[in-house]
């Protein structure tokens, strides 16, 4: 579908779900097609086409408010799935702060586009993308007789979205990412570590394309000698590749729907510190080929850059329509775009380097945090460090601790973050992080 | 379930998510004997036996050993409560078919929304091509695979109106409401889902299933002098709506809200290795961790489970017996067939303490030679199928849970967990304890909160020293997620001793 015929789509259904007793209605078309391919130990292992169709609908009838979603698009099936949700919304409990967003926030057009489609990835030959796979894998296969298996990865997806609400907006976009990466498993002293690299982009002329299955296998052949250390306070540095895993809890309870349902640890915390000066983050959806960039939002609110933390101090939750009326709040918007956490001066290698007796965390197993309180608990394995130098790699630990307190505990950011993920952030060095081991 | 064809045909009542239009009678018995269920399933995604026949010479045409055809078509609808009201529902369709071809080990996918002839020959084309050579246009004969019916239902979701779910959510709310002054906010989600499936490959087998599954969560949060805890409590099943019934609502809400209180009280153990007590029931989540991926035969045969050279070969002590069964009665993890069509099975992953079978799907037991378990599995037609646990449990052993946690000094007793990971080439696994005790000098103590355990596969599962004669299912709304794929599963354990866990904690 173009979007003329998206457009004429959704348009069909707003009319017939206002006729049908409907005062306000969203709907979205997305469509995707992706191409994945898996080489495995010099052959292909999997080979998957996909195409996808998807029209999703809100709808708030009488004050009352409920989402629908289906992949049979033809006119009359969608009609009478409409006619079905709308009579089911009709027996559900009303709640007044259920409406579209005010049309003032909505994107009106003009912004510079993101610049995240690369329409020309449909045009490569399956070949193409075959044969990188296979570059990837033999970057590793056959290198070290450790190896047990090597498995090299391309993917492709292309996503058209359009956005039409009863209330005036009107929007698509369209975005393309593309992958390569290949893990690589040994047999080791301790057992069969498996590590990765992956590298992504927006497109696929800037994608990079050398030194994957390279990495993976250089990873992976550091995990010999694996072991548990004695638990107790350590420094914690957490490399670029794993630290949204740790941020992650921290961003959930920016959430709107986090502070009202008394989930977040952040709730009130508006304008106080949450954490060191180290700790500057903004929300940039306007960074030209950015992974998150965006002119709007899932509901059509226009995208614009926020400060979420200032050296420290809490400036913006990420609040949507209907939590914003319930938490009396100005909406910014529900999701991030670009996290941009502001750089240090030295790369991982240097901080390594002023480290007397610390873990550098390359990967977590597991865990969770409590949002209500943020006490959390996360599996991790990595390097022991001692005077600046890597001694061995750990496993089989834990760090435990409270999110009020860990990013108290932040003392230098790297200056190092991975291009072609949405979250910017570089490596983290905490001090005195409870670890847990033998 | 069996349906009559016509029944079929309904234009739904006034669930959430409509049902598809079908057309009221198609010919799709030409000559070929199917039943009328068959045939209904057939009409149902609108396509005949010749269609199935042609859409399989066609993704065999270049050379592959093997194809299959996975229809499916879902329907989802969620009911939240928020705020002391059912303000809030959705729905979801899913309508299509998964096309693979097999050739050898490799796979090729594609899948289509669309069930019309052009569009399957299409999807089959794609998926062909991994084969190169020239294909074998003979098609086997239909023969019609008459599975058994785990999952009986009497009233189907697609005939129950969320105005008769309503009042359950509404009395979860009420009643924890009541149960205790310091709740603040309750939620709770009921969500249920039918699928109807048809799963039609190149040695002729024709079978067909309606799955029903509902799951409801209610989440408890309190606040006290400034301090918020919450706690959630679950329940899954393959059931109709007959799952809904007050003593049910009762027996869940006053769960949460007796695990959100203790909450209150817990503390932080200490940090590092101890004796862990596992609890029986939720606790499964070790086997399902600690072993069950691991023992996933893909891993197996790409060499890359630290259990891959291990079948046949003594890991537990005599009294461990770890199940993976696909066959219990409405289990949220049990299937009538596979998503392969394979019969699902009990499967004995470790008797007596030596490790006896892997979790297969096709392509791994073709490659070990041995009959399927029944685990190839797969998250909808979108997805190909891999090895997936069902439901995980441990066989009673000969210690009671008593002396179990008197033999412990310094420990702790795990009793319910939100979640767990495994890396299955070094064994690492984890598994995050939500509520428990210590155990000091061979008694329950203080209630613990909120800590990860980390441990490795095969010295914890060497490592069980002693198990109870108490072993329970958990009906918890479990769900497994592997290669972006997310199934149903379910778990199970008997009170057991682990020597040595390492557990998150403070090293204060």
């Amino acid at each position: 579908m173009d979007t003329k015929e998206k457009q004429n789509l959704a348009e069909m259904v707003i009319d017939h779900a206002l006729k049908g007793g409907a005062q306000q209605v969203s709907v979205n078309i997305t469509e995707s097609r992706s191409n994945n391919i898996e080489i495995r130990d010099q052959k292909i292992d999997n080979l998957t086409e996909s195409n996808r169709n998807s029209l999703s609908i809100i709808l708030y009838v009488d004050k009352k408010y409920s989402t629908h979603s289906t992949n049979r698009l033809r006119k009359e099936d969608l009609f009478k799935f409409t006619d079905e949700a709308i009579a089911a919304t009709k027996f559900l409990g009303e709640d007044e702060f259920r409406t579209l967003p005010d049309p003032e926030l909505f994107y009106k057009g003009g912004g510079a586009d993101p610049a995240i489609l690369d329409s020309t990835i449909e045009a490569i030959e399956p070949k193409t993308k075959i044969d990188l796979a296979r570059q990837v894998h033999d970057e590793a296969f056959g290198k070290d007789d450790r190896i047990i298996s090597v498995s090299s990865y391309y993917s492709d997806t292309i996503r058209n979205r359009l956005l039409v609400t009863s209330n005036g907006f009107m929007g698509a976009n369209a975005r393309s990412d593309i992958s390569l990466s290949a893990s690589v498993a040994i047999k080791s002293d301790t057992g069969r570590p498996e590590d990765y690299w992956s590298e992504s982009a927006q497109f696929f002329n800037k994608l990079k394309k050398e030194s994957i299955g390279k990495n993976a296998l250089d990873r992976v052949l550091q995990k010999f000698g694996m072991k548990k250390i004695s638990s107790g306070k350590y420094t914690m540095v957490v490399e670029n590749r794993v630290v949204p895993n740790l941020l992650s809890p921290f961003y959930n309870a920016l959430q709107g729907s986090s502070i009202y349902q008394k989930q977040s640890f952040l709730a009130g915390k508006l304008d106080k510190a949450v954490g060191s000066k180290v700790m500057t983050i903004d929300d940039d959806p306007a960074i030209p080929s950015g992974p998150g960039s965006k002119l709007f939002d899932d509901e059509g609110l226009a995208s614009m850059k926020r400060t979420i933390l200032e050296a420290g101090v809490l400036r913006n939750y990420y609040i949507d329509t209907y939590y914003g009326k319930k938490l009396k709040m100005k909406p910014t918007s529900g999701s991030s775009s670009n996290v941009i956490f502001t750089l240090g001066n030295r790369d991982m290698a240097a901080m390594l380097n002023s480290i007397k007796k610390g873990i550098v965390v390359t990967g977590f197993n597991g865990g969770n945090c409590n949002g209500s309180t943020g006490d959390f608990s996360y599996g991790i394995e990595g390097f022991y460090v001692e005077n600046g130098k890597i001694v061995h790699p750990v496993n089989e630990m834990n760090i435990s601790g409270n999110m009020n307190d860990i990013w108290f505990r932040l003392a230098e950011a790297g200056n190092d973050i991975i291009e072609g993920n949405s979250f910017r952030i570089p490596s983290l060095l905490f001090d005195n992080i409870d670890f847990s081991g033998i | 379930m069996n349906f009559k064809r016509r029944e079929f045909v309904r234009l739904g009542g006034i669930s959430l998510a409509g049902t598809i239009l079908v057309p009221p009678f198609l010919k799709s018995c030409s000559g070929i004997p199917i039943s009328d269920n068959a045939s209904g399933y057939l009409d149902h995604f609108e396509v005949t036996p010749q269609q199935l026949q042609n859409v399989i010479k066609a993704a065999l045409a270049k050379g592959g050993d093997y194809a299959d055809l996975f229809f499916e078509h879902t329907l989802s609808n969620y009911s939240t409560l928020e705020d002391g009201k059912v303000n809030q529902a959705s729905s979801n369709i899913g309508f299509g078919v998964g096309i693979r071809v097999l050739k050898g080990d490799q796979t090729g996918y594609a899948f289509s929304e669309n069930v019309t002839p052009e569009a399957m020959l299409k999807a089959a084309a794609t998926a062909a091509s991994i084969a190169d050579s020239s294909g074998n246009l003979i098609t086997a004969d239909i023969s019609e695979y008459i599975s058994p019916n785990l999952y009986p239902v009497k009233t189907s979701w697609e005939n129950t109106s969320v105005k008769d779910k309503i009042p359950y959510l509404q009395r979860i709310n009420d009643t924890v409401f009541a149960s205790d002054k310091r709740v603040t906010k309750v939620n709770a989600t009921l969500g249920d889902t039918t699928s109807y499936i048809l799963f039609y490959n190149s040695e002729g087998r024709l079978a067909y299933d309606f799955r029903p599954l509902v799951f409801i969560y209610v989440t408890c949060i309190m606040e006290k002098d400034g301090r918020i805890e919450n706690a959630t409590a679950s329940r899954s099943s393959r059931q109709g709506s007959e799952f809904l019934t007050n003593e049910l609502i009762d027996t869940l809400s006053a769960e949460s809200v007796e695990k959100t209180s203790l909450l209150y009280e817990a503390v932080k153990p200490k940090a590092g290795e101890m004796e862990v007590v596992m609890s029986a029931g939720e606790s499964g989540i070790l086997l399902h961790e600690a072993i069950g991926h691991s023992f996933e035969a893909d891993f197996n045969r790409k060499k890359t489970s630290i259990f891959c050279d291990k079948i046949g070969l003594k890991v537990a002590e005599d009294f461990v017996n770890i199940i993976d069964d696909g066959t219990l009665a409405s289990d949220r993890g049990s299937l009538n067939f596979d998503d392969e069509g394979n019969q699902t099975e009990r499967t004995v992953l470790v008797g007596n303490g030596i490790l006896t079978s892997y979790i297969h799907d096709r392509i791994s037991s073709n490659f070990y030679k041995v009959k399927p378990t029944g685990n190839g599995r797969r998250q909808d037609f979108r997805n190909v199928p891999l090895p997936r646990m069902r439901c995980t449990t441990m066989e009673n052993g000969p210690h009671k849970k008593e002396e179990i946690i008197e033999s412990v000094k310094n420990g702790i007793y795990v009793e319910t967990f939100s979640n767990g990971q495994v890396n299955t080439g070094q064994g690492d696994f984890t598994f995050f304890v939500k509520t428990g005790n210590l155990i000091e000098n061979g008694k329950l103590t203080r209630p613990i909160k909120d800590i990860n355990i980390i441990g490795n596969g095969p010295k914890a599962l060497a490592d069980i020293v002693m198990v109870a004669d108490d072993a329970r299912l958990s009906a918890g709304t479990w769900t497994c997620g592997k290669a972006g794929q997310s199934v149903p599963v379910t778990m199970g354990l008997p009170t057991v001793k682990i020597k040595k866990l390492v557990v998150g904690g403070t090293n204060a």
